[in-house]
């Protein structure tokens, strides 16, 4: 085995980044001309390994137990390092996201090897792999290289690889057994909720059109909604917005606010600072309409107007409207 | 309680940074540091315990020379001494080693809670902290923006996607990682300043802490560093509102393929 995969999931679902770790899976396999394998962990979750067998894999790797029936960082080190050293994996791959980031640090330690986390990609070198990431927030990008021995650890942001770009296949499952006593488990999570104020989850939105200070009055927003039914999309906005109540705060996208990466984005009078952009620069496409043309959310756009959205957006709820209809 | 809180020195938010000639890292004469912002988060957070708990806060850095400046802020704060881990060959540590350096500076001082930021500002791999509680062989949890004490236990809120949280249970002595925003960090006062002068800094090198070279050799390494290339130019669409719009529409349907 080449390439290990760990697939996340929640509320009886793969993840977005499940797809995505499986994308950056294969790719890596394809370099070293192996097998890529995915692995799941929990209870009763036959289903999903059935659907990750759906796509072009070496395998699924099924590991249940009344043990990993909720995420916990001693839980699922404990049995993905079984898995890791009964299967010995040249690579581990993972998505970067919050559960990730609470165990795989653990995992790679307990494995007496390294993990290069948040990574933006990866480049070949001669017979080497080389991994791209930020270092100080982003001002300067980093070439790091594993040094020592396998399994590697790798995980990569949000985005960096398509969930669309998996390839289907027909892979079949296999149970694997692995001893997690309950006595491992130190830590009792609860239930996850959220607080009042967020109700609406933007991240699985595939469109969004998200709104900023160039919308000027509350009673604007009107036109924001036209386009957002025309596109069928979900509606953000930047923080200025959503601090002045113009919308609710479930509604913010950026560092303080939600993570999306649709497949457009569309952003109305946003100016698109670090803040911001940090939210939504994983969407695949990203159409900004400013009136500043040194906006940098033009930095990141892949269409841009430079205009009046008062003018822009009307004319295009109307077209968009013919389009679907045509 | 006695609480341990790990934090970094590094490059001040508003420096501006100049990579050096061998394009390796950044040139590291002239520029000014402070305290990595979410550990600042974790002080406030072990001070505030101490306050209510009663106990001791014991600040550990690991750092050049330099390294002195943040420590000394902790303690103006209010932390009551400092281990100060110093050694030319503490330089370059990845996160592995710079957690085995901490684990073996700490594992004597058997704190009973390790808090620490969830991540730096420089590399940010955001895993010290978890390394370290693995090599102290202690639970752990991350992205904390709730701490409450139950007798010899904590209830923590973490932190999930998408404005998610969950409260965890954790049994002490553990290690967590603070998220930034979880509380109001406080300024050092000018008397605090003045104790800060008679508060211990004990500086422990390789050789004090019983490590050598073999034991820190880092899984990983940075080969470059270099300015981020910018994505591919944004394609720009002028003339009247219909013009746009229909342009707009051919791109959204026939390239993006959203429509």
């Amino acid at each position: 085995m080449s390439v290990l995969v760990f697939a996340e999931h929640q509320d009886g679902k793969l993840t977005r980044a499940a797809w995505e770790a499986v994308a950056a899976g294969q790719q890596l396999a394809r370099e070293e001309d192996d097998a890529v394998w995915a692995v799941i962990l929990g209870r009763d979750i036959s289903a999903l390994a059935n659907q990750l067998a759906q796509a072009e894999l070496g395998g699924v790797l099924l590991a249940e137990s009344p043990t990993l029936a909720e995420y916990t960082p001693d839980g699922y080190a404990a049995a993905l390092q079984q898995v890791i050293e009964e299967r010995q994996p040249r690579w581990v791959v993972f998505s970067h996201t919050y559960q990730v980031r609470d165990f795989a640090p653990k995992l790679a330690a307990a494995l007496n090897r390294g993990l290069i986390s948040d990574c933006l990609g990866y480049r070949k070198e001669g017979s080497s792999l080389i991994f791209i990431r930020q270092v100080f927030q982003g001002k300067f990008t980093a070439d790091v290289e594993f040094t020592g021995d396998p399994p590697y650890l790798v995980s990569f942001q949000a985005a960096a690889f398509r969930q669309d770009a998996v390839a289907p296949g027909q892979a079949s499952v296999t149970a694997v057994s692995t001893n997690v006593t309950p006595e491992t488990i130190r830590t009792k999570p609860g239930p996850r909720f959220r607080e009042a104020r967020q109700a609406v989850d933007l991240s699985q939105a595939e469109i969004i059109v998200a709104v900023g200070r160039g919308i000027k009055a509350p009673e604007n927003l009107e036109l924001v909604k036209r386009l957002a039914e025309a596109l069928g999309a979900e509606i953000g906005a930047s923080r200025p917005i959503c601090d002045s109540g113009w919308l609710p705060m479930d509604r913010q996208i950026g560092s303080s606010g939600q993570t999306v990466a649709p497949k457009l984005y569309v952003a109305l009078g946003i100016s698109g600072a670090i803040q911001h952009q940090v939210g939504m620069k994983g969407s695949r496409t990203v159409l900004a309409i400013n009136k500043d043309r040194e906006a940098p959310i033009f930095e990141i756009a892949t269409y841009g107007v430079v205009g009046d959205l008062f003018e822009v957006v009307p004319a295009l709820v109307e077209e968009i409207k013919k389009a679907k209809s045509g | 309680m006695k609480i341990a809180v790990c934090l970094k020195q590094v490059p001040s938010r508003d420096s501006v940074l100049r990579l050096n000639r061998a394009g390796t890292w950044i040139e590291e004469v002239d520029i000014s540091y402070e305290i990595n912002e979410p550990d600042t988060y974790a002080l406030e957070e072990a001070l505030m315990l101490k306050e209510k708990h009663g106990g001791e806060v014991v600040v550990c850095s690991l750092g050049p020379a330099r390294t002195q400046q943040a420590i000394k802020e902790a303690l103006a704060k209010g932390a009551d001494r400092a281990l100060h881990f110093d050694d030319p060959a503490f330089q370059g540590l990845d996160a592995w080693a710079t957690a085995r350096v901490l684990a073996q500076g700490l594992a004597k001082e058997e704190p009973d809670l390790v808090v620490t930021g969830l991540q730096s500002d420089d590399f940010g791999f955001a895993q010290t902290g978890v390394i370290l509680a693995e090599l102290l062989g202690l639970p752990h949890s991350t992205i904390i923006m709730e701490v409450q004490v139950t007798g010899r236990a904590l209830k923590v809120k973490r932190e999930l996607e998408s404005g998610w949280f969950q409260w965890i249970e954790i049994p002490l002595p553990a290690v967590l990682t603070i998220q930034s925003g979880i509380n109001k960090p406080r300024y050092a006062t000018l008397k605090g300043i003045m104790a800060a002068k008679n508060k211990p800094i004990q500086r422990l090198g390789a050789a004090d802490l019983g490590l050598d070279a073999a034991a820190l050799v880092p899984r990983q390494k940075i080969t470059r560093v270099y300015v981020p290339a910018k994505r591919a130019q944004t394609e720009f669409f002028a003339g009247t509102p219909k013009e746009i719009a229909t342009k707009l529409v051919d791109k959204l349907k026939n390239e993006a393929r959203v429509l």
